[in-house]
């Protein structure tokens, strides 16, 4: 299924999802509220995609834009959806009890952003040590120990 | 007969009969002989290390081979980058191995923290912030028969130590290296390292 066959397909089933569908470099991007991510996780499993790709986020000056990548075995189709979060307390839905490839997709989403996720059973750091201050993928980030590489190099 | 030359000094002749020998040359002559290696591979370096234990490198004939048992082991090979999250544990297993034991840094990260020695959170800057390093082996990652050389550096190390902690002793114990004339050639004598076939 190619995205136009996609997108017909979605906008036939949900029709309030399709005018947030959008196509950005040969994907499909589905960017939906951060308050309406679970219904519309729900609903996308329901129309046939029963794999969570990746969990991701991405530090904009002021908000967090989190991307989960979805596929279709059924459809041979991929979606990606986006939603935005404050920088300040952010904050979303948890998608583990939908695809539980998300437990730990969400607990590096918090170890590097700090984004919290409602409803995850087991939510803390998983790549950096437990004691560990501060997120590191944020660009404000600040760490005593690092070294800047000089200019020179 | 070469051990024998090196180990001391022989009472007949070199007849294979009796021998004067110190307590330290022996023990340095016999744990130097049998390193046996903890492979603590944890990136990219570790595969020159599996490689050099491998047939075409074989590290068997130093008399060194890994083993994943750190009481086993008197050598640990740090092959990798060790992260922040990882250091404890490597320091843990270095613990638990029994004296006398030895580290070799192999490769940037572990001599440095390597590429990720700038604008990086996460990565020692070399294992030797938490381990006493014996040897390092630069290279991204270095060849097999640069950790194999590593070995007999290390080798070279040990004949200079003494069971006594306090005390040092000069080792006759001299290690060819390529460029020098008598490379290869082995000459009689036991001035030649020449130990492995024996």
């Amino acid at each position: 299924m190619n995205i136009t066959e996609l997108r017909e397909h979605l906008c036939a089933t949900y029709p309030d999802l399709c005018p947030l569908f959008s196509i950005e470099f040969g994907d499909g991007v589905l960017a939906v509220d951060s308050e309406r991510l679970s219904e519309a996780a729900h609903n996308l499993k329901d129309l046939g995609f029963d794999r969570l790709g990746m969990v991701t986020a991405v530090d904009r000056p002021t908000r967090f834009e989190l991307v989960y990548r979805l596929h279709s075995r059924s459809m041979s189709a991929a979606l990606v959806v986006k939603c935005t979060v404050e920088r300040e307390d952010p904050r979303v839905a948890s998608l583990v009890d939908l695809w539980p490839a998300a437990l730990w997709q969400e607990r590096e989403v918090y170890d590097m952003f700090g984004v919290v996720f409602e409803g995850h059973p087991d939510l803390r750091r998983i790549l950096l040590p437990e004691e560990w201050e501060g997120y590191p993928l944020r660009k404000d980030y600040q760490d005593k120990t690092l070294i800047r590489r000089p200019d020179y190099i | 007969m070469a051990v024998i030359d090196r180990l001391g000094e022989s009472l007949d002749g070199g007849q294979g009969g009796i021998i004067l020998s110190t307590v330290d040359s022996l023990v340095d002559w016999a744990r130097g002989k049998s390193l046996w290696a903890m492979p603590m591979g944890t990136a990219c370096c570790a595969m020159e290390l599996i490689a050099a234990s491998f047939s075409k490198f074989d590290f068997d004939r130093h008399g060194t081979f890994p083993r994943p048992d750190p009481r086993h082991t008197d050598v640990m090979v740090v092959a990798g980058t060790i992260t922040k999250k990882m250091a404890p544990a490597v320091k843990r297993i270095y613990e638990q191995m029994a004296d006398p034991k030895w580290v070799i840094a192999m490769g940037n990260c572990a001599v440095s923290g390597g590429i990720f020695y700038y604008d990086t959170y996460s990565v020692v800057r070399g294992v030797d912030e938490f381990l006493p390093v014996d040897v390092y082996i630069g290279g991204c990652p270095p060849r097999p028969e640069a950790l194999q050389d590593a070995v007999l550096q290390l080798r070279q190390r040990i004949a200079t130590e003494s069971i006594s902690p306090d005390r040092r002793r000069e080792s006759s114990f001299v290690l060819p290296m390529p460029g020098d004339i008598s490379f290869g050639s082995r000459p009689g004598g036991g001035e030649d390292e020449g130990g492995d076939a024996e």
